[in-house]
Parts: structure tokens; C-alpha cells; sequence
């Protein structure tokens, strides 16, 4: 099977402001329609990677980056990069859910809403196949209008997936999804990442080792802001090339 | 006595004490609403809102002019304080985050709150009152939304850094520009806070005596003519009490048995919307 690349990380190196150095040298390829998983201790910089694909740095005044980050045709990083498109083609979902105070209707309308779209069956049609591709419409088929905060925390998260999805986007960032939710609910998370793998590329950061194992194709294993290895997830978790990795995915530290 | 006695004792004082203190403070409350509740009650008419005041020293006659003047006062103050504090509080709590600019602003907005109110009439005297040579209703609406102004500032600031940042950076993540993030997340995050501030704001300016004397004055007689003198409730309580007359005395006590139910119902109204809010 052909595996094409969908975002090449190229030399990439984080300043956050103040100066820590928080990702170093990084060379990474997110392959298409794959799910690629970041592993590694606390503080290695998984989740900073995580936020140069959509440019989050950039709320905060006085980070830096250096490097490229290829995006089909564009560089990421590139000033000229305009964010508010770069983010409705790269969507993310956070850890804790993030339902905006609205119906549940309003919250998947709304990326749709900023995209232009603004006809009633048109938006309905959007948002049922969201919540449907978020593994979400059979439960509030019956209530789109009631407040998204009525939802239980696994439902708010699928909400929020769906949300991320209705705007079609051709990459999603899942940052920890599953640390907040119970098991049943991180079991539904991962069952879908399954399925969505078919129509976007995903890239997750997880401090959960057996996740990783369990959802991802390829992953990435960092500490201390460098990359120490990536590879397909089998040979990672079965037989790394380093030490390092060995240590850590047998749960030898972190 | 042995050690537990002592502290049982002390106990006891500080308890003592502490319900003595309340007793007091309830007491005078309960003294001043029951005397406006039962004086201005007793001089509740129907004329008193429908007609305009009597040739002094006559009997008969309304607040007509007064009821107006004051709503249209509290209408206009809250009208120009109301924007200016929530786009300045939007401008602290968003825009200048953690800028040393919003901080330094915030504790100005603090200060204003405490500066006495006579003090914002006076001034608003000599800028819009004195150059234009007569009192003013606008005059007076200025005045009422200065003090306004800081409370529903902070108000809005407080209520918008209440609002989680990881719900911003939801909305960022979707592609939405920060304008529309403010607008339609975050005010709709904080909208019940922000509304009750801004109520209690107007109950606060709806009391105000002392800054309507040099701005809004008073007028004996019916207008809606916002750039001449306007009468108001509260100065007309003033200006009644002080008299005379048996009737003004008894026209003030209705006229401030109207407005501390006025008051007292926009509190209630803001303590509604804030429990309503954390159901």
C-alpha cells in the first residue's frame, strides 16, 4: 500500500517565550490516512509538536519557531500562512472537552457557520452526518436543541469530535482525548478513531502507552524535545532500535 | 476552670458578639426600610405618578416629572456606561492580557468605584455644566454613567476571566478570528454575570443624590427635553424633604418608598439571574 505523506516536520525547532528550547531538531512524516501516535514522558514536548501542526503557539506572544512543517503544498510555519484556513483544514480536539455554551445543534453548526455555510438544511444535513461520523446521532438525534453541557463527558468529547469533523477537515489533532474519560467512553474514542482513519489523517498525543499500542499505525517516541524514534507502532512497542525507547515502553521510567 | 471551660467560654463571647454585631445591623435595616415602607406607602396615590407637581404649598399634585426624569436619566447613563464598561472590560480581559496596561487600568477602575459620587457630580459641573451655562439632563446622565462605568468594567473583565481558556483556543482551533471568539463564546460564556453586573450597576446609579444636584438639577415641571434641567426622584426627595410643606414631606416618603422597591427589585432580579446561572 502506498503511504503518502501528509505532513513532513523538517528541522523543527520550538522556542517557547522566555527561551526554553522545548523541541529540538525534530524530522518526523505524518503519513496519510494513518494515526499517528506521540509518546513519552511528561514534559518532552509531544503536545508542544502537537500544536506547531495548527499554529496554537501563535496565541502566545513571544514564542518561536524554526523549521519547516510541509502541508501538501505549503510550509506551515510560513508567515504568509494564513491561520484561519490552516485551522479549519487541521482541526483539533483538546483533553478535557470543550463544548461551547450552546446547543448541541450550534456547537457542530458552528465551524460550519464560520466556513460560509449559513442555510438551515444545508447546516442540518452537516451537522447530522458529523454527529453521526463522531458515532454521536443516535444519542442526541432527540435533543440537538438541549445545552451541549447536558452531555456526559464522553458524549462531550465525541461532541467536540464531531464539531472538529463537520468542517471536513483533512487532519485531526487529538491531544490526550481520553484522560478525562472513564473506560467506556475512552473505549468508544479509540473504536472511532478506527473508523475515521479512512476518510483523515490523525495525530495523537497519549500518555497512555497501551493506547498508542492499541490505535496507532506509526509512532513517534520523544523526551527532553527530541525525537528519539519513530517507526510503525509494532516495531516501536515490540522491538525498538534504541535503548531509550525500551526503557520507556517497558515501563522502565516516565 | 480547666482549659475546656475556657475556650468553651470564649466561645460563648465571640458568638455573643458576633450576634450582637448582626442585631445592630439588622436592626437599623429593618428600621429604615419598615419607616419607607409604612410612611410612603400610606402616601402611595395614583396621582402621584400620573400628575405633575402642585403650586408649592398647595395641596394635591404628583411626581409625574420626577418619575420621568429619572427614568430617562438612568435610561441614557446606562446607555453610554453600559458599552463603554463592557468594551473596556473586553478590552482588559482579552486584548491586554496580562499586559501591565490592564492591571495598572484595573486598579484605576477600583479607586473610581470608591470616589465619592459628589465628587464625580462636581466635576462633570465644571466640564459639561459650566461651559454650556445651565444644568442638563444629559449632564446628568454622564455623571451617573462615570460611576457606572468602573463597575461594569471590572464586572466584565472578572466575569470574562472566568471564562476557561482552553474554550478560546477550542473556538481558535476551528479557524475563528479572535473578534468572533470574544463575541460568540466568550460573551455567551459569561452572559449571565455580565448582565447582573451591569443591573446592580444600575441599581447603584439609581440611588445617586449628590451628582444629579450639579448636573441634572431639578425642574418643577413635565419635560423629556434631555438637554434643559430635568427633575429626578432622588433630588426631588432632597429638595421635598428639606421643605415645608406637609404634603412634600409626604410626597418624598413615596417617592423613596418607589425607588428603594425599584432598587430592591433590580438586586433581586440580579440574584435570580446569578442563581439561575449556576443551576
Amino acid at each position: 500500500m502506498l503511504e503518502q505523506i501528509e505532513l513532513r516536520v523538517k528541522g523543527l525547532n520550538f522556542y517557547y517565550a522566555g527561551g526554553i528550547h522545548a523541541l529540538k531538531q525534530i524530522n518526523l512524516p505524518v503519513r496519510s490516512k494513518q494515526v499517528t501516535a506521540l509518546i513519552g514522558p511528561s514534559g518532552c514536548g509531544k503536545t508542544t509538536l502537537l500544536r506547531c501542526f495548527n499554529r496554537m503557539h501563535d496565541l502566545y506572544p513571544g514564542n518561536r519557531y524554526e523549521g519547516e512543517i510541509h502541508f501538501v503544498k505549503d510550509d506551515i510555519l510560513s508567515p504568509d500562512m494564513d491561520l484561519i484556513s490552516l485551522r479549519s483544514r487541521i482541526g483539533m480536539v483538546f483533553q478535557k472537552p470543550t463544548p461551547f455554551p450552546m446547543s448541541i445543534f450550534d456547537n457542530i453548526a458552528y465551524g460550519l457557520k464560520l466556513k460560509g455555510v449559513s442555510k438551515r438544511p444545508e447546516l442540518s444535513e452537516k451537522v447530522e452526518r458529523a454527529l453521526k461520523n463522531a458515532a454521536l446521532w443516535d444519542e442526541v438525534k432527540d435533543k440537538l436543541n438541549a445545552s451541549a453541557y447536558d452531555l456526559s463527558g464522553g458524549q462531550q468529547q465525541r461532541l467536540v469530535i464531531a464539531r472538529a469533523l463537520a468542517v471536513n477537515p483533512e487532519v485531526l489533532l487529538f491531544d490526550e482525548p481520553t484522560s478525562a474519560l472513564d473506560p467506556i467512553s475512552t473505549a468508544k474514542i479509540e473504536e472511532l478513531t478506527e473508523t475515521l482513519k479512512k476518510e483523515v489523517t490523525i495525530v495523537i498525543v497519549t500518555h497512555n502507552m497501551q493506547q498508542a499500542a492499541r490505535i496507532s499505525d506509526w509512532t513517534g517516541f520523544l523526551m527532553l524535545g527530541e525525537l528519539i524514534e519513530y517507526d510503525r507502532t509494532d516495531k516501536i512497542f515490540t522491538a525498538p532500535s534504541e535503548k531509550l525507547t525500551e526503557d520507556y515502553v517497558t515501563g522502565r521510567f516516565g | 476552670m480547666t482549659r475546656e471551660l475556657i475556650r468553651k467560654a470564649e466561645g460563648f463571647v465571640a458568638l455573643a458578639f458576633c450576634t450582637l454585631a448582626a442585631g445592630l445591623g439588622l436592626f437599623w435595616l429593618v428600621f429604615i426600610l419598615g419607616d419607607v415602607l409604612i410612611h410612603g406607602f400610606r402616601a402611595l396615590t395614583p396621582a402621584l405618578f400620573l400628575s405633575d407637581p402642585a403650586p408649592a404649598g398647595s395641596d394635591g399634585g404628583g411626581l409625574r416629572n420626577a418619575f420621568v426624569g429619572q427614568l430617562l436619566i438612568t435610561l441614557a447613563a446606562t446607555a453610554i456606561g453600559v458599552p463603554v464598561g463592557v468594551l473596556g472590560g473586553t478590552f482588559l480581559a482579552e486584548y491586554a492580557r496580562g499586559r501591565k496596561i490592564a492591571r495598572i487600568i484595573s486598579v484605576l477602575a477600583d479607586i473610581m468605584v470608591s470616589v465619592p459620587s459628589i465628587v464625580i457630580g462636581t466635576f462633570i459641573y465644571a466640564i459639561l455644566v459650566k461651559p454650556a451655562g445651565h444644568f442638563s439632563g444629559w449632564a446628568g446622565a454622564v455623571a451617573l454613567a462615570i460611576i457606572m462605568i468602573p463597575v461594569v468594567l471590572r464586572t466584565t473583565e472578572n466575569m470574562l476571566s472566568l471564562v476557561p481558556w482552553s474554550l478560546r483556543e477550542a473556538a481558535f482551533a476551528l479557524g475563528a478570528p479572535y473578534y468572533k471568539v470574544i463575541i460568540q463564546i466568550v460573551y455567551r460564556g459569561a452572559a449571565t454575570g455580565i448582565l447582573t453586573g451591569i443591573i446592580l450597576s444600575i441599581a447603584r446609579v439609581a440611588g445617586e443624590t449628590a451628582p444629579l444636584l450639579f448636573t441634572s438639577f431639578n425642574n418643577s415641571f413635565f419635560s423629556m427635553n434631555m438637554k434643559q434641567p430635568i427633575s429626578s426622584l432622588t433630588v426631588t426627595i432632597f429638595q421635598y424633604a428639606m421643605g415645608p410643606y406637609d404634603n412634600w414631606h409626604a410626597q418624598a416618603w413615596a417617592a423613596a418608598f418607589v425607588i428603594t422597591f425599584f432598587i430592591l427589585m433590580l438586586t433581586l432580579l440580579g440574584r435570580v439571574i446569578i442563581r439561575w446561572r449556576y443551576k
